[in-house]
Order: C-alpha cells, then sequence, then structure tokens
C-alpha cells in the first residue's frame, strides 16, 4: 500500500494509472458491444457525434466508439502476446548468457546485437507480406516476439553478470544449491523490475510496429486495431472531407496510449532506482 | 600490428557474420513461410483475368522462378542468391517492369541520404548540446520544462508524430506541401531557386526525425552530464577553483560525450526505420516512398534490394563509428 501511495505523488504514475483503467474499460467494454466489429453497414454511415452514436460513425457504416472499444483490446492483446512471449526469450538468453559466459555467451550475444543492428521494421515488413494471407492476432503477436528480445536479454544478462560475482552466489553454491534453483529463486526477483519496465517498453514498441504495419496495409484489416481504424480513416480520406471524429479517434487513443506505458514505466523505474529519484526531486 | 591481430580482425569478422546473418534471414523468410511468391503472382495474373494457354503459363510460372532464384535445391538457390549479391545484382522490379531494382534504388538512395544525413546530424548535435546544458543547470525552470517537453515527445512513434506534423502545418495551417520531395516539374540542377525547393518540401520530414531523435539525445545526454556532475572530480574541479566553462566543456561534455557515440551507432537501425516510415506520411521520394510503393504492389525482389542494402549500410556505418571511437577516446588505444 505504501509504495503505491508513493507512486501516486509522481504525477506521471497517475496520469498513466487514470489512461489505464480508461483504456482497460474501454477493453472491456468491447465484451458488451451491441454490433459485431467485422459487420458493415450496422449504422448509419458518417454520422457526426451524437447521442446515439457517442464518437460518430465511419463510412463503413461503422459505430467508431464501439470499434474503438474492439481496436483497443485487440491492439492490447498483440501488445501482450508480442511481450510476454519476448520476455520469456529475453529471460532464458539473459540468464543463459550471463551464467554461463564463454562461448555460449558470445554465440547468443551475437545473434542479440544483429537483430539490434539490422533494420527490423524491414524484417517485419518481408515477414507480414509473405503471411499476409494467415495473419492475425496471434501470428503478428508472435512476430514482434521472436524479433523483439534483444536490447532486453543485454540488460538482464549484465545483471546477472554482476549477481553472480556476489557473495550469496557463493553461499548458494557451497550449500549445493543447483543451477536452476540458483537462478531462479536468487536472480529472478533481482531482475523482476528490470523485466516488469522492459514489459511495458516492448508492449509499446509492439503497438508502436502495428500501427505502421496497419498502415501499409500489411495486416488483416477487417480485425479492428488501432492501427487498422487509422488504415480506414486515412483510406476514405476522412482529413479531406473534415470527418475529423473518425480520424481523431485513434489518433488520440494511441497518443494518450504511448505516453501513459512510457510514463508508467519511467515513474516505476525511478520509484525502484532511488539514485534517479534522488536526482528528479533535486535532493 | 597488435592493433590489427586484437581489434579490426575479429571487428571485421564480426561485422561480416552480422550482414550475413541478416542476409541469410532475408533469404530464409520466404522459403520458410507457407506461401509460394511465384504462384501468388500467378494467381495475381490470373485474377486480373488474363487467360492464357496452359503452355504459356508453364512458361511464365518458369520463368518467374528463375527470377526468384526459387529453382534447384534451397543450397543451390542459396550460392545463386549471394552470388548475386556480391555483382550487386537485385534483379528486376515487378512493378515498374523491366527496370532494373539497382536503378530503382540508385535514383531513391541521394533523397534519403541527405534526409537522413542532416537530420541524424542535427538532432544528434542539438540533442546532446541542450542536452548537456539542461543537465548542468538541472534546477533551472527551463530545464525542468525541456525535461517536460522530451517526456511527452519521447514515447511517441515515428509514424503518429510524422503524421501529426502532417495535419497540423500543412493540413490546418498551410506552411509547408503536403507531399512530394519538390516542386511538380521542377528540373533538378545546382540552383539556388532548386535547392530552396527540395529544403522546402523536406522541412517537415526532417523536423520529425529532428525532433524525435533529439528527444531521446536529450534525455540520455541531460541524465549523463547529472550523474558526471555528481561525480568526485567534478565537485573537487569545482573546489580546486577551476573555470565553471572549463569544468563544462573539459570536464564534462567530453566524458558525456562517449557514450552518445555508442549511443548514435546503436540507434542507426532504429533511426533508418524511422526515416523509411516519415518518407511514406510525407511522401518523399526516397527509399521508403520506393518500400511503400513496393509494397503495395507485391514486389518482392525492390523489397529484398532494399532491405540487403539497409543492412549492410548500417552495419558500415556502424563499423566506421566504431574504428573512429579512439579519436574520440584517448583512453581507449590499440596497442
Amino acid at each position: 500500500m505504501r509504495t503505491l501511495k508513493d507512486l501516486f505523488k509522481d504525477y506521471r504514475f497517475t496520469f498513466s494509472f487514470v489512461v489505464f483503467v480508461i483504456i482497460l474499460s474501454m477493453a472491456v467494454l468491447s465484451f458488451f458491444s451491441p454490433y459485431d466489429p467485422t459487420l458493415w453497414n450496422v449504422a448509419p454511415r458518417d454520422m457526426k457525434p451524437s447521442a446515439d452514436h457517442v464518437l460518430g460513425t465511419d463510412s463503413n457504416g461503422q459505430d467508431i466508439f464501439w470499434q474503438a472499444t474492439f481496436a483497443v483490446r485487440n491492439s492490447l492483446i498483440i501488445s501482450l502476446i508480442s511481450a510476454l512471449i519476448s520476455r520469456v526469450i529475453a529471460i532464458l538468453v539473459g540468464m543463459i548468457a550471463g551464467y554461463k559466459g564463454g562461448a555460449i555467451d558470445r554465440v547468443l550475444m551475437f545473434i542479440g546485437d544483429s537483430l539490434l543492428v539490422i533494420p527490423l521494421f524491414l524484417i517485419f515488413v518481408l515477414l507480414a507480406m509473405m503471411v499476409r494471407e494467415h495473419m492475425n492476432l496471434v501470428v503478428l503477436g508472435l512476430m514482434l516476439a521472436a524479433f523483439g528480445w534483444a536490447w532486453d536479454a543485454r540488460l538482464i544478462r549484465s545483471m546477472v553478470l554482476s549477481l553472480r560475482e556476489r557473495d550469496f552466489t557463493m553461499t548458494a553454491m557451497l550449500s549445493g544449491t543447483g543451477t536452476v534453483k540458483l537462478v531462479l529463486k536468487e536472480y529472478l526477483p533481482f531482475t523482476m523490475p528490470l523485466i516488469f519496465s522492459t514489459l511495458i517498453n516492448n508492449m509499446s514498441w509492439a503497438i508502436g510496429l502495428e500501427i505502421t504495419l496497419a498502415f501499409l496495409g500489411l495486416v488483416n484489416l477487417n480485425i479492428p486495431t488501432l492501427g487498422t481504424m487509422l488504415n480506414w480513416a486515412l483510406f476514405y480520406q476522412s482529413i479531406l472531407l473534415g470527418r475529423w471524429w473518425w480520424i481523431l479517434t485513434p489518433v488520440t487513443l494511441s497518443l494518450f496510449m504511448f505516453i501513459a506505458l512510457y510514463w508508467l514505466s519511467v515513474s516505476i523505474s525511478e520509484y525502484l532506482d532511488p539514485r534517479t529519484r534522488i536526482q528528479r526531486v533535486g535532493a | 600490428m597488435t592493433f590489427v591481430k586484437r581489434y579490426l580482425i575479429p571487428r571485421l569478422i564480426s561485422y561480416f557474420l552480422v550482414i550475413w546473418l541478416g542476409i541469410t534471414i532475408v533469404f530464409l523468410i520466404p522459403r520458410l513461410t507457407p506461401n509460394d511468391p511465384v504462384m501468388k503472382m500467378v494467381d495475381q495474373m490470373r485474377a486480373r483475368g488474363s487467360t492464357l494457354e496452359p503452355g504459356a503459363m508453364d512458361g511464365i510460372i518458369h520463368d518467374l522462378t528463375q527470377m526468384y532464384g526459387l529453382g534447384g535445391s534451397w543450397l543451390e538457390q542459396y550460392g545463386d542468391f549471394w552470388g548475386r549479391l556480391v555483382h550487386g545484382d537485385f534483379g528486376v522490379s515487378f512493378f515498374q517492369f523491366p527496370t532494373r531494382v539497382n536503378q530503382l534504388i540508385g535514383t531513391a538512395l541521394p533523397w534519403t541520404m541527405a534526409l537522413l544525413l542532416t537530420s541524424t546530424a542535427l538532432s544528434w548535435t542539438f540533442g546532446n548540446i541542450i542536452g548537456g546544458l539542461a543537465g548542468y543547470y538541472t534546477r533551472k525552470r527551463w530545464s525542468r520544462s525541456l525535461d517536460m517537453v522530451a517526456m511527452v515527445v519521447r514515447p511517441l512513434p515515428y509514424y503518429i508524430f510524422a503524421f501529426a506534423l502532417l495535419l497540423m502545418f500543412a493540413y490546418i495551417v498551410r506552411w509547408f506541401p503536403i507531399t512530394g520531395g519538390a516542386s511538380l516539374g521542377a528540373v533538378p540542377t545546382f540552383s539556388w531557386d532548386y535547392l530552396k525547393d527540395v529544403v522546402w518540401h523536406s522541412f517537415l520530414p526532417a523536423v520529425s526525425l529532428v525532433v524525435l531523435g533529439g528527444a531521446v539525445n536529450f534525455q540520455t545526454m541531460k541524465l549523463l552530464v547529472q550523474n558526471i556532475n555528481a561525480e568526485s572530480y567534478a565537485q573537487y574541479a569545482k573546489l580546486g577553483g577551476v573555470t565553471e566553462g572549463r569544468i563544462v566543456s573539459k570536464y564534462i561534455i567530453r566524458n558525456a560525450l562517449l557514450p552518445q557515440i555508442t549511443g548514435l551507432a546503436l540507434s542507426l537501425g532504429q533511426v533508418f526505420s524511422g526515416a523509411l516510415i516519415t518518407e511514406i506520411v510525407f511522401g518523399y521520394p526516397g527509399l521508403g516512398m520506393l518500400l511503400y510503393r513496393a509494397i503495395i504492389n507485391g514486389d518482392y525482389n525492390l523489397i529484398m534490394g532494399i532491405t540487403v542494402l539497409s543492412i549492410v549500410g548500417i552495419t558500415t556505418a556502424i563499423l566506421i563509428l566504431d574504428l573512429t571511437y579512439p579519436l574520440f577516446d584517448p583512453r581507449v588505444r590499440y596497442v
């Protein structure tokens, strides 16, 4: 409880928290939507926001508010699949490379560093073009997960490298703790905060890439996500035709989502690392 | 000699290994996925309603297979693939049919290079100078407000930010053109007018790259300077009466710049991808726009060409940065 109270002193945490409550409740609301998101012409077209349609309707004849609830839910699903699976890879690679060292370390870090250097966006374009017909939320999430672990594995590795030199490692080893147990029971708790902040960053990265790929038309446009909503709004020239309520919904939602995710990760990691906290307060 | 043996050769080996790995991924992706690009092309041709005799269709399939380099076993294909790459041959573009991919990339590349080099240089320089000052004068009000701005700008993806700029300054306030790299019909010359036209067109894309990249540099530099300023040697210099200007320039900035050079090298891949997306949003005639048209038309050879070229380009840029590192840090000597 005290932790939460301290965290709420940071305006960035409070802001992110409020945004997340709103976004999550939107995602939950999608289960109660009166419309099927894949059907067109269920509402009158191109209506301005009104009592019947809170955020108006689009040129496909869909209610923008309810469409947005699905979009938020699906974007969150993609980012969670990507973030959770890439976390597993990052933890495994980071822990093994850090703990084992030697040739395994060099090979794993070489692969990771290569992924950092190679323009991944282009690789995703190639991949997405090839699996276009089979593209759905899970495939996209897995695709992003397969390439999104490199930097975080490096962070975890350097942390394990320093943990390995500490006294408790020797104590544990001398008292007969096995490697697996040592890593899971002793090291993992130390790296948890780091893993959590990289999890948030990865989610934000995944949502951003989904929007980019959707803009290029490389995802299944019938599944509403923040990216595909934007794509449809641009496709029907909603800016030129003055249908601001359509284009503004996904743009505003994603802006708030990115800022909230970033502020959440910054405020939490600053809270966990008192040195930066002191600098911020200026004590 | 030890420099060559202990540093240069291992570094060159890793350079070539990264390129090898990246290009192998590019080679493998189309072959691991369930789709057959040749049959996809054929299906598209059928869908357009072109009816051909069965024999002619077989011929087309054969030709396409050859052009994609999909004949023979994987090993043979892999050999052919590298054989063509070494000669710098990416094959023929499909959406502008007999034009070679090399030629298309050749026309687009100078635009991207100009935009990317200028904006990276500007964002790195300004981000570091302003970040350094803000880190030194942490408690000043302007430093805190700049920090606030960076906090908001930093998480925005290139696409959203570029799009917001376009909306504001090209649609709502019509200060800048909506699309293109130069006015229609403008003849590329080295005249002042043409140059002005190009700068005016590339202003918004450049600004979006400079601001986003600058925010990252600003934040890291600010943090670095804050940390160095708290180090005992900086404190000691202050107590010892070293002038403030000297402390800032010789003691703090020089030490803080080193990780920033590494940071520049590490972020190049990101910056490059960001530039491609920005180009697409602004309709800027560089590699990004070429990529966009290639995606829409399913031009596989062209996408491969752009990807391979970027992998080689970025790794080479990082190699050069790495090798020149001792120039900036006298402590690193390859002896």
